[in-house]
């Protein structure tokens, strides 16, 4: 596209306006950037009518119309209602989206939790611990993730008894290879107020905390604020509980024919996907983390130290805060990786969102390019949204920078 | 495996123009070869074995077209697919036919341009439990945890069953059949449920297969058939009337052995079939020895049987609704006249 300039051409700024814009470089930038946007454009037209134009002849059914027809299966692991009896292929998506945030999110709480452990642990003096800590990361860090999942579920299966020789502990926990039952909270009349008194409990603890650290700003006097709180909060609760009639009750499960019915469920499937999915995480998020602390320079270390600090402190007040900076844009992409990496359910049986909505509802209604493009929309968005939150975090400890 | 789809999709989208329109025949014979798709592995319809030989009931049938076209067996490459991924492989073209123990319906048939038949297997969804559970009836099964393979007419039917029963029960669904038996072995579930035909081939994966029976309720209707895509009928002719040859030909008494001996029959339908007298593998763009040379290297659709699934497999499966309509079965093809 670029031609030579004609070498007889005048030079642009002798006063001679004719074609100087040519030679303009913001011009040609902006030129160049118009025409690439126009090769993509047209591209994705040109892809998107053949494809509609090649369904059409070949009577594939396209558009959105099948999230309002019944979608006739069943989804054993559901946080809300569904039922193959009068639920759509839309609640369908609803309910493998969030079986996704849910395996998503809890993971992604607990990797964090397991990686900073296992990354302080790998720098302590305890040679011992510090080995230990270096045998997990490189263990889990090396070995695939789908090939742990494999491990974790066939292991976690294979340990558990029949539902008929459950574990039990006073017949209203169970523990068996369908799953760990709990007694289920029924929430009846008056549960509101216990809503209200944690929301009380909630606000009180704030205020004492505040008041704690002034306190200790004034006088340097400290406070058992982890105790006062867990009082406050048992002290509220225990009020609302008495004042509104011992309003919640349980749900105990009990064996029953094949299984054990009623009660909170835990499936081995979720189980065994938190755990490799934390697991492998975490040996990335531990090293990210020695990474962060390794950065804060030794002098920090011993300016704490000669102040008097104890290590623990020294750690928790003056390490962890700085390394922090360097930690999260890291941190940020692990967390990306533990969401999109939870579309692995499907080799495990744990109904996802790609498990349900790209697997059996994109096979019964054939609209693979629809169901697809939606997968794709939704994990954008879920990773765009967990970045937002994770740059906003990032600001907050940046500023701590000088 | 998402890859793949994705793959697939990609290719529909931006250059599915070789998808429908061009003659799949001139295609095949030009590539030398026919892309059939097949399961990645079901006792008894299609399994690799240590050379990467491809033997089954349904493979038999690719081979089968391969044999009308190119008058060689061999010319087939096997193209492994999930039950997920199996229609999106035919839309793409990814494969010219796919014959992977695939249940004939009405919203496969019309919404995913895609034209199936006719029948080679007549099948029905069952279940098999543990023996030691006792159960007599799939209806015994309240609260029991099923385990079942994605993205079939087995999860839909399975539904079906329990909530036209009024029966509570829990789906365990698995992207692969291997993963459902293993989860189904390991105690996960109380019972597995998939096409009657596999569930005796499953069974032979089991850590101990006399341990567990298959109960006598078939739930559903599983007429499998080959799948090809819309638009090009004389190809789906050509996959149609060899599914129809073997058949006729087993109803003729025309055997692998026997089948240069049939040409000389007087018999007007024998002839008719082996291409001596007429030709009727003009209409399907082949020579009229079609129907001869998928007979003499393949063999008749009771000799595919019989290999595969029946007396001479380790399946033994009974014949049951798959005898010939003169013999008490619903097997039926049209004639070659």
């Amino acid at each position: 596209m670029a031609r030579t300039p004609p070498v007889q051409s005048p030079p642009p700024d002798r006063g001679d306006a004719t074609g100087s814009w040519l030679y303009n470089p913001a011009v040609r930038g902006a030129a160049y950037q118009v025409a690439l946007a126009a090769a993509v454009v047209l591209i994705l037209y040109e892809a998107s009518t053949n494809a509609i134009e090649n369904m059409r002849r070949l009577g594939i059914v396209s558009g959105f119309g099948f999230w309002n027809a019944p979608a006739g299966f069943d989804i054993n692991q559901r946080l809300i209602s569904y039922s193959s009896t009068y639920s759509t292929y839309g609640e369908a998506f609803w309910v493998g989206l969030l079986n996704t945030l849910l395996v998503a999110s809890a993971g992604i709480v607990l990797a964090t939790v397991i990686g900073f452990v296992v990354g302080i642990a790998r720098l302590s003096r305890n040679r011992i611990v510090s080995f230990l800590a270096a045998c997990y990361v490189e263990f889990f860090r090396n070995i695939p993730l789908l090939l742990q999942l494999y491990v974790w579920y066939n292991a976690v299966l294979r340990a558990l008894p029949a539902p008929r020789q459950s574990l039990s502990t006073a017949d209203a926990v169970f523990l068996n290879n369908r799953g760990l039952f709990v007694p289920a909270p029924v929430f009846g009349e008056g549960s509101g107020l216990l809503l209200v008194a944690a929301v009380l409990a909630c606000a009180a603890i704030a205020v004492f905390g505040r008041w704690a650290r002034r306190d200790q700003d004034r006088t340097g006097r400290q406070h058992a604020t982890g105790l006062v709180s867990l009082a406050l909060f048992a002290g509220f609760m225990a009020l609302g509980w008495f004042a509104a009639g011992r309003p919640v009750t349980f749900n105990v499960p009990d064996l029953r024919g094949f299984n054990i019915v009623g009660g909170l469920q835990i499936y081995p499937e979720f189980v065994a996907l938190l755990l490799g999915l934390s697991i492998y995480t975490a040996s990335f998020i531990a090293e990210i983390v020695r990474a962060g602390m390794l950065s804060v320079s030794r002098g920090q270390t011993e300016a704490a130290y000669s102040l008097g600090l104890r290590p623990g402190i020294t750690q928790r007040l003056v390490i962890i805060p700085q390394a922090m900076r360097v930690i999260v844009p890291p941190l940020t992409s692990q967390l990306l990786n533990l969401t999109k990496n939870s579309s692995l359910a499907v080799a495990i049986g744990y109904p996802d969102l790609v498990q349900v909505f790209m697997g059996t509802v994109l096979n019964q209604t054939g609209q693979a390019i629809e169901c697809v493009v939606i997968t794709m929309l939704v994990y954008l968005l879920l990773s765009l949204l967990t970045s937002l939150a994770m740059n906003i975090y990032n600001r907050r400890v940046a500023i701590v920078e000088r | 495996m998402k890859k793949s789809l994705l793959a697939a999709i990609v290719t529909v989208a931006a250059f599915g123009a070789a998808g429908a329109s061009a003659a799949t025949l001139d295609q095949v014979k030009q590539r030398g070869v026919l892309h059939c798709g097949s399961n990645p592995g079901l006792a008894g319809f299609a399994v690799a074995d240590d050379k990467g030989q491809w033997t089954g009931f349904d493979v038999a049938f690719c081979r089968a077209v391969a044999a009308a076209i190119f008058d060689d067996p061999a010319k087939v490459r096997f193209i492994p697919l999930t039950a997920k991924d199996r229609f999106t492989a035919v839309q793409s073209g990814e494969v010219d036919v796919l014959i992977r123990n695939t249940t004939w319906t009405m919203s496969r048939d019309t919404s995913l341009g895609l034209n199936l038949g006719p029948v080679n297997y007549y099948d029905g969804q069952g279940f098999i439990v543990r023996s030691s559970l006792g159960l007599k009836s799939a209806k015994e099964l309240e609260g029991a945890s099923v385990c079942v393979q994605q993205g079939t007419t087995t999860e839909l039917n399975l539904a079906d069953f329990f909530r036209a029963n009024n029966i509570k029960y829990e789906p365990v669904t698995y992207a692969s059949a291997v993963e459902a038996v293993k989860a189904y072995d390991s105690g996960r579930c109380d019972a597995f449920t998939t096409d009657a035909s596999a569930l005796y081939a499953e069974r032979l994966r089991l850590t101990a297969p006399d341990e567990h029976v298959v109960l006598p309720e078939i739930i559903s209707k599983e007429p499998f058939a080959p799948v090809v895509r819309h638009g090009d009928d004389q190809w789906f002719d050509l996959v149609q009337w060899t599914v129809n040859a073997t058949i006729n030909a087993e109803e003729l008494g025309v055997t692998k052995a026997n089948v240069d001996e049939q040409l000389k029959s007087e018999n007007p339908e024998v002839r008719r079939l082996l291409g001596v007298e007429g030709n009727f593998g003009e209409g399907i763009g082949l020579p009229a020895d079609w129907a001869v040379r998928i007979i003499r290297h393949v063999g008749n659709y009771g000799e595919i049987f019989a290999a595969n699934l029946g007396p001479d497999s380790p399946l033994k499966i009974d014949r049951g609704l798959n005898r010939l309509w003169t013999n008490g079965g619903i097997l039926y093809a049209p004639p070659i006249r």
